[in-house]
């Protein structure tokens, strides 16, 4: 078995198990810190099930960074668009599977639009440019999406079960409450990651945009058409995004909040790094479950709402250890 | 989405300031009552922002056009989008001051952090300003506020009327109950704190906090803590736009009892719910007007206005919670005017005189009726020294598709809550050097 798998067998429980006994310790100590293995196991499975939806905020960018060094900052709006989309072609009467599919037809649009329009004039221009533009996108998105379907909230309804059910009984009294949803959710997102896996690396065109990531220049002197497979990558960014926003939107009603969820993403890409897809699913699930085991057991120690910068506070203690982040490649250069 | 909105939409976000409708007939200067908006038609809190501006646009327009206006002097209303921006907020007022055919009649935020920051401008402009159900409780002390009005009822006095509702469903005593409050964390959030640890202390009640950072839209361990951990008889919400909703879900993802669980006003409309499908049912919030459009006022924006397709949002909309809510600021600063007018003479006011309009405010159960919104609130009551006007609230249940009472209405302890306005106006008072208004010296 490779070393680095069978480092993070070893490793995840030791930490799981490692800060249970500390937060039991702590416990004792301060007796307003609530503490059974139970509620702990609890906190780590609802935070390690959201870590996945924030791991699918997360691909989107990594897929556009990968193939073009780009941070697209519109990732969060193309995700509000494609769920107004959705939703709006529900209310028109249209089933939710076709509406899906046909919001993934948009999106594939969208991407060859964007391309277009708005990436290939700018071929050779400074990356700081092309990060300006997404910039623009962004805007041009919210602003177009609640143009033509309205800024009122809207219910998002696939079927998804949402009632909550307690696992391992048996074991500790009361069970362990998990729901439903996240469960679905979290299957959803694990699906999305085994076809991109696939989509990468068995296929011709994943092998190509493997290479256009690597070096521009040395794919295009071989034939790779470095335009085609931007459009590509930015239509499975634009499929990923329907996707996060179906979840999402499902979990929170289509709003115009849902482009915020593109910040849930910064820390996990700060510690999974902008180019591994890897990276973006462990990045996500350690900050997914890092931020609610901090919310819940150590409040009691530095106050409440703290997860949102603690995310960052963990990415950044990773980073200290691993500057490319767990999954980035360190770049060497030579002078 | 009609034509009219699909131009809105974009020139709103571009922060331009939009005469909405005057009377061409009556358009020379002179003859106009200019009614400033301060609203927000896009940004986060678009879903909330727009159908309150639709409900104060449509009361005005409806004046308009079944009588002239306000005793013939018709209203000139010219809007600008805030975004719910601070910035925008303070940009737009600016703005619009001097931007009408006459003094601005009264400015309404609907935004505490604006509502803030504008204390100090209207002040100085001596420009009546109504922040009716949000920003600073304490300014109901018109000696220290003398711009500011907080009618029909404050964030404090919600906090008592919640307390008084679990009571009367408790039995009568909280002695040994647990109650939570989910609050943002914010200024606006952290309002009620101090009035539910003083009502611990002398109910008996132990009160639990949990902060949610802005904007809301991560609250699983929140939810954990509080239904898990705690399990709390009672939860109280003082939330705002995605919060809401996202609490009402997570609430739900937890199985925590919705009828158990109580919003405040900005907690309680239909974009809070409805996202959480048959999740939300049974969930309660406070409200200090009717819903519904069973009113003779709300019928008449209906027939002169959506009839005629001049209705400013979709006809549906009307009715709803917040749609309501622009209707109730509305009508208080429509009838201010008209209380002025009695003494002023049928003319433009000034700010100056719209405020003796305010303080003379006194809208019986009869007067409502008379206004077409019998029963549609409480009856208020303000003067130079209270800017409240002692309202009352109720609460409300969501049975999945509307609102529907769930207590009769319930007056809130102004005999306590008095008291503290007073004490927290006079700290600001001292801390601004603020010299208290003498009303004996008022008309």
């Amino acid at each position: 078995m490779n070393t680095r798998v069978l480092t993070w067998l070893v490793a995840v429980p030791a930490v799981v198990i490692g800060l249970g006994l500390l937060f039991q310790l702590l416990s004792l100590v301060e007796p307003s810190l609530y503490f059974t293995w139970a509620y702990y196991l609890e906190v780590l499975i609802g935070g390690t099930l959201q870590g996945v939806m924030y791991s699918l905020v997360a691909l989107g960018f990594v897929l556009i960074f990968k193939a073009s060094s780009v941070f697209n900052f519109a990732q969060g709006s193309m995700v509000l668009f494609a769920a107004l989309t959705m939703v709006g072609m529900i209310e028109w009467g249209l089933h939710w599977t076709l509406a899906f599919l046909i919001t993934a037809g948009v999106m594939v649009v969208l991407a060859l639009v964007i391309e277009r329009v708005v990436l290939r004039p700018l071929v050779n221009q400074p990356h700081i440019i092309l990060f300006m533009a997404t910039i623009g996108i962004f805007y041009f998105l919210d602003g177009l999406g609640q143009t033509l379907w309205g800024s009122d909230v809207k219910q998002l309804d696939i079927g998804i079960p949402r009632t909550p059910i307690f696992i391992l009984e048996s074991v500790f009294e009361g069970g362990i409450l998990v729901n439903q949803f996240d469960i679905v959710a979290a299957a959803i997102g694990g699906i999305l990651v085994l076809v991109l896996a696939i989509f990468f690396q068995k296929t011709r065109i994943g092998r190509a945009l493997r290479a256009v990531a690597d070096d521009h220049q040395a794919a295009l002197s071989v034939g790779i058409p470095l335009k085609t497979i931007w459009a590509i990558v930015w239509s499975v960014a634009g499929f990923v995004a329907l996707v996060t926003g179906v979840i999402w939107g499902s979990k929170l009603g289509v709003q115009f909040t849902l482009a915020l969820i593109a910040l849930k993403a910064l820390p996990v890409l700060i510690l999974g790094g902008l180019t591994s897809i890897p990276g973006a699913i462990v990045g996500g699930l350690i900050i997914g479950a890092g931020e609610q085991v901090a919310e819940v057991f150590l409040s009691t120690f530095i106050g409440s709402a703290i997860q949102d910068w603690f995310a960052y506070v963990l990415a950044m203690l990773f980073l200290l250890v691993r500057p490319q982040g767990l999954f980035g490649e360190k770049i060497i250069e030579r002078v | 989405m009609t034509f009219r909105q699909l131009l809105a939409v974009p020139a709103a976000a571009t922060l331009l300031t939009v005469p909405l409708f005057d009377s061409p007939a009556l358009a020379q200067e002179g003859s106009q009552q200019y009614f400033p908006g301060l609203q927000y038609r896009s940004g986060p809190y678009a879903p909330s922002g727009i159908p309150f501006a639709n409900g104060y646009a449509d009361y005005l327009a409806m004046l308009n056009a079944r009588d002239g206006g306000i005793n013939g002097v018709t209203i000139h209303y010219e809007e600008c989008d805030t975004a719910y921006n601070n910035d925008r907020g303070v940009e737009c007022y600016e703005r619009l001051k001097d931007a009408g055919p006459s003094e601005p009649a009264i400015w309404s935020p609907l935004s505490t952090g604006i509502t803030y920051a504008l204390i100090p401008r209207v002040t100085q402009d001596e420009a009546p300003m109504l922040s009716m159900g949000y920003g600073r409780a304490d300014a109901s002390d018109g000696r220290v506020f003398p711009w500011i009005f907080t009618a029909p009822i404050t964030y404090w006095a919600g906090a008592d009327a919640m307390i008084q509702y679990i009571q009367q469903e408790e039995g009568g005593s909280l002695e040994g109950k647990k109650i939570a409050l989910v609050y943002h964390d914010s200024a606006y959030g952290r309002e009620p704190i101090a009035t539910l640890e003083r009502l611990a202390e002398e109910e008996g009640y132990e009160l639990s906090l949990f902060p949610v950072a802005p904007p809301g839209l991560e609250q699983k361990a929140t939810w954990l803590q509080v239904a898990r951990q705690l399990r709390p008889d009672w939860t109280l919400m003082w939330g705002w736009g995605v919060m809401n909703s996202t609490a009402v879900q997570e609430a739900a993802a937890v199985g925590y009892p919705m009828d158990r669980f109580i919003g405040i006003w900005w907690s309680g409309t239909e974009p809070d719910v409805r996202p959480s499908g048959d999740a939300g049912v049974g969930y309660k919030s406070l409200n200090f007007h009717a819903t519904g459009t069973d009113f003779p006022a709300i019928q008449d924006i209906l027939s002169h206005l959506y009839d005629e397709g001049e209705g400013y949002g979709e006809r549906e909309g009307v009715g709803e919670v917040n749609y309501n809510r622009g209707v109730l600021n509305a009508a208080l600063a429509v009838e201010a005017v008209r209380t002025a007018q009695a003494e002023f003479g049928e003319r433009p006011l000034t700010g100056k005189e719209v405020r003796w309009g305010m303080e003379n405010l006194h809208i019986s159960a009869e007067r409502w009726e008379e206004l077409g919104l019998g029963e549609f609130a409480g009856a208020v009551d303000l003067s130079c020294e209270d800017h409240e006007g002692g309202g009352s609230a109720y609460v409300q249940s969501w049975n999945g598709t509307a609102w529907e009472p769930a207590s009769d209405w319930i007056q809130p302890r102004n005999d306590e809550l008095r008291p503290a306005y007073e004490t927290s106006a006079a700290q600001y008072a001292e801390e601004q050097g603020i010299e208290l208004r003498d009303c004996s010296q008022e008309l």
